[in-house]
């Protein structure tokens, strides 16, 4: 089923059809309405996965789909254009310029923490590329998946777009075919399989990762607004994000302190009793659910730690004084628990980062600029947010993806459409200025190599200077054909 | 260490942890060493040239002016690129930001990913693993480099001058066959560049997917040339037969096949014999400027693919096993079924199949896996637009061949079965960088912030809702404040 699937997206891809412009738009104007037309199914399939209210839904997956769309619609003209590049005296008169075409068929398979925005984010930039796509919902988020599925043939041509529901047999199935991209969100260890199968077909992949993503709190920083920020971004859809700040570092000496501007803020964000707060979030699954309350063994409970299997339900939890060797450190937590772990000063902090896998996301909260300069210099992250947590996610002009195990490749925005498109090197050349070739060929003699070194360089080119160039090449072309041997 | 130069697993794991150090020691991060290695780069192609003439003509019997051309100069010419726009490549890009986020810079830095591996191939066997070195040694890498042992002097003379010109803490060479090369892979890699086969490019692929390591593989293929409508036939052959005959035939983007009509064919071929001639003399074994395949192994393939082939010779034909020398060949009446249409030649055999319209050549080029470079020839800019259109390659070039690949401007890669990622000039800096992106939040605003946070209420989202949508052209989306 799977590769009839594949076979008749890539059938009607090589028609064409996705080519022109016009095509593209009017999919994404209809990926849009889908999303403002059924906005009140989505927030209802959202709550039936994961518990999430309406606001967050908006928040964190509509807008962000929303505003993607309307980019690729105001910007695909620019984007698909081609792209001039400098040239050298050789090519002085001749077209040079990259152009950007689709890749085929594209595969996408999503998460289930933002089952919309993490395939459909990819998908707006696989259309606006001209690619065809098959997209692969989690089936952890069910009704989301069921959704999707039932919704998307409604509104996007279902000859270049078809959704696969199903579990992990079917992904296997579905990683057996050929495909011109995989676009994978998902974890590290899945990631590897992904990689693997593409690599049977020589498929190039975007890897959208994990890893714990540290967040650094300096002595020297406003710690009310920066608790105020990590509390919101880390509980936020129940700490299941994955650039989460998933650990606190800091300096034994505020750690106190922290404790108490979270405790206030949870109070402000969720009052006494978090789980009857309609802000708060669920554990997407039991499986899930006994994951994370089983890391909080070892710990000490600075806040929080009530839960609740019936209802997937783990209050937000503080944990201090958690020691490097604690399991609650050697895996992405993805929950609702937040350690702090303490440390003597920057250097230690950035020594504890480089001892660990390159995370995704990387948060330092300081208001003195050597710290946040340091802190930059002396590590490595997929993306940094200085003085917040996310919103590094949120700038559609940063791309955004991972480094190391934490993954490959990037997107959002215009990225989106560069990563899931070919950059074909174009050289438009006419028959003209052949004396000017004649320094190339064979039989080689002394003057010939110096009169085609000296073409070869770009060395002498300026923007600026090309059409001086040009004619003095041209003029050097004239004289060539009549002295060369 | 056997004695043979080819390191132990054990000792390779010893250089690794060596890069390793170096690089966490943060001694390549200054613009100041990638810089000083880069010069050490170009004198030692200023210092050695006799000898990189010398190693190339063992390797390949490669003309002087081959070498020259394709080794030296072009990637001299890249190292110069290098050398004057580093500062610039390693600024931070700032990108736009809009009203909502007017108070936070946001940039993108490009850093170093660690300690990479380059593998070479034999074909150009300086070029392909210098070339990378530089884009690795500008984003501020340490690297191990492999090269081909197939083009053994090449092999010993890098093993000799690297150690000699660039730092011997950041970057070494490996010497070694399938198996060393098979240990190397076990070890985790910061970024693997290959060059080289599909085959081996699998296998490649498979030992990166276990440390999640991303690659650049510069693949082949069979790339074709179009030569159709009317054209300048005589600068059309000259070109054709440069670019195919340059190294033997021996380059991942030489024009693999021809398609053209029949009348085309016709009238090119005495322009081809013509050309031939006054390149390489009435006998190119003689030539000093014609090159030779590079082993027996791959010379037996290109006579038994000549061999099986039902297609008519129409020039050369003639080889010489002692010399490794195979005659500039043209052959003509060949099928799509035939023997030279199965595989990439790689050698001096071009293969002429005749095609009734354009649309006949075009459809069979897209019934084909994706080529690293396609050539269409025409003097009608219509026949070159539709082919640029309608087909899919690595890169393109009409009315000449190769060249695109000297334009340090242009990405030079593969897609699909051709290859993965580009490289030359700033693409080069770029496929050795992490592209991280920062944004500095004030610490003002707190006020605003507010309409993020819990508790949530309608009020508060469509306010959000305005401020990320209302939007110029051009300025970042922000999807919450």
């Amino acid at each position: 089923m799977e590769k009839q699937v594949v076979d008749g997206l890539r059938e009607v891809f090589q028609s064409g059809r996705s080519r022109p412009l016009q095509y593209r738009k009017q999919q994404l104007g209809a990926l849009h309405r889908l999303i403002t037309e059924h906005q009140e199914d989505i927030e209802q399939a959202l709550k039936q996965d994961l518990n999430r209210n309406t606001y967050n839904t908006s928040l964190f997956e509509l807008i962000s789909i929303e505003n993607d769309i309307k980019l690729a619609e105001s910007e695909m003209a620019d984007w698909a254009a081609p792209r001039p590049v400098k040239k050298n005296l050789n090519s002085a008169l001749d077209d040079v310029y990259i152009k950007p075409e689709p890749l085929g068929v594209v595969l996408i398979i999503g998460t289930w923490n933002y089952p919309w925005a993490m395939i459909l984010q990819p998908l707006v930039g696989a259309i606006a590329a001209g690619n065809a796509a098959v997209l692969k919902p989690s089936e952890l988020s069910e009704h989301s998946a069921r959704l999707m599925k039932e919704l998307l043939p409604l509104y996007l041509d279902k000859e270049m777009y078809q959704v696969v529901t199903g579990g992990v047999p079917e992904t296997q199935e579905l990683l057996r075919q050929r495909f011109d991209h995989i676009f994978y969100t998902g974890s590290s260890a899945v990631g590897k399989l992904v990689m693997e199968a593409a690599a049977r077909h020589l498929t190039p992949v975007t890897l959208e990762l994990g890893g714990k993503s540290p967040c650094y709190v300096d002595k020297n920083c406003d710690i009310a607004v920066a608790c105020r920020r990590i509390t919101w971004g880390k509980f936020a859809n129940c700490g299941q994000t994955c650039i989460a700040p998933d650990y606190i570092l800091c300096e034994p000496s505020i750690q106190d302190r922290i404790v108490e501007e979270i405790q206030k803020t949870l109070l402000e964000f969720y009052q006494t009793d978090p789980k009857s707060s309609p802000d708060y979030c669920r554990i997407i699954n039991t499986r899930h659910f006994d994951r994370v309350l089983a890391l909080m063994n070892e710990c000490t409970i600075a806040l929080g730690g009530e839960s609740d299997r019936s209802q997937c339900y783990i209050a937000p939890t503080v944990l201090k004084d958690v020691l490097p060797h604690f399991k609650i450190m050697q895996e992405e937590i993805f929950g609702p628990l937040l350690p702090i772990v303490t440390v003597n000063g920057l250097s230690e902090a950035i020594q504890f980062i480089n001892a660990r896998e390159k995370p995704l996301a990387l948060y330092v909260f300081s208001s003195d600029k050597t710290v946040i300069k340091r802190m930059l210099a002396e590590t490595s992250s997929g993306g940094v947010t200085v003085n917040d947590v996310l919103m590094h996610y949120t700038v559609d002009t940063l791309p955004f993806g991972g480094v190391g195990n934490s993954g490959m490749g990037r997107y959002h925005g215009k990225h989106t459409f560069d990563q899931l498109s070919h950059h074909r090197a174009c050289l438009i050349k006419s028959f003209a200025m052949e004396g000017l070739n004649d320094a190339r060929y064979p039989p080689l003699t002394a003057a010939r190599l110096r009169k085609a070194k000296f073409f070869m360089q770009h060395r002498l080119c300026s923007c600026s200077g090309i059409c001086v160039w040009a004619v003095i090449a041209n003029l050097l072309a004239i004289g060539l054909k009549d002295n060369v041997p | 260490m056997s004695n043979t130069g080819v390191l132990t697993m054990e000792s390779q794991k010893q250089v690794l942890e060596r890069l390793r150090g170096a690089f966490r020691s943060g001694v390549t991060l200054p613009v100041h060493f990638r810089l000083t290695q880069l010069e050490a780069m170009m004198s030692l192609f200023e210092d050695n040239e006799t000898q990189i003439i010398e190693a190339m003509h063992e390797d390949l019997a490669k003309p002087k002016f081959e070498a020259v051309l394709s080794e030296i100069e072009i990637v001299v010419n890249d190292i110069c690129y290098a050398i004057s726009n580093l500062q610039s490549w390693m600024q931070p890009t700032y990108v736009a930001t809009n009203l909502a986020t007017k108070l936070d810079d946001c940039f993108v830095r490009r850093e170093p990913l660690g300690v990479v591996l380059i593998i070479g191939a034999w074909n150009y066997p300086l070029h392909l693993i210098l070339l990378p070195l530089i884009g690795a040694i500008a984003a501020g890498n340490c690297a191990i480099l492999k090269p081909s042992e197939i083009s053994r002097a090449t092999e010993k003379l890098l093993a000799e001058l690297i150690p000699k010109y660039l730092s011997q803490e950041c970057y070494a060479v490996i010497r070694g066959g399938a198996e060393e090369t098979k240990t190397l892979l076990e070890n985790r890699f910061d970024h693997i560049f290959y060059t080289g086969s599909q085959s081996v490019a699998r296998c490649i692929l498979l030992a990166a997917a276990v440390h999640l390591t991303p690659v650049t593989l510069e693949l082949g293929g069979k790339c074709p040339c179009l030569i159709y409508g009317r054209l300048d036939m005589k600068a059309a052959a000259k070109r054709l037969v440069w670019a195919k005959f340059f190294n033997a035939g021996q380059s991942c983007v030489a024009p693999d096949y021809v398609l053209c009509t029949a009348e085309t064919r016709d009238a090119l071929l005495p322009f081809i014999k013509e050309t031939l001639e006054s390149f390489y003399g009435s006998d190119p074994q003689q030539s000093p400027d014609l090159g030779r395949i590079v082993t027996d192994r791959h010379w037996d393939r290109l006579l038994e693919l000549l061999k099986k082939s039902e297609g008519k010779i129409v020039i050369g034909g003639e080889s010489d096993k002692k010399t490794k020398y195979i005659a500039p060949t043209v052959v003509v009446d060949v099928m799509e079924s035939d023997a030279l249409m199965q595989e990439e030649i790689f050698g001096p055999i071009l293969p002429i199949l005749t095609i009734k319209s354009l649309d006949e050549a075009i459809y069979f080029v897209n019934e084909r896996e994706k080529p690293l470079a396609l050539y269409a020839f025409s003097d009608e800019s219509q026949v070159v637009n539709t082919v640029l259109e309608r087909t899919c390659s690595g890169g393109f070039c009409s009315n000449d061949g190769i060249v695109h690949m000297s334009l340090p401007g242009l990405p030079f890669g593969g897609v699909g079965a051709s290859g993965m990622g580009n490289y030359h000039g700033r693409w080069g800096f770029e496929t050795f960088s992490h592209k991280r992106g920062c944004m500095m939040r004030s610490w003002l605003l707190e006020r605003v912030n507010v309409l993020r946070y819990p508790p949530y209420n309608e009020s508060n989202l469509s306010w959000l809702r305005w401020a990320t949508t209302a939007k110029k052209k051009g300025w970042a989306g922000c999807s919450v404040m």
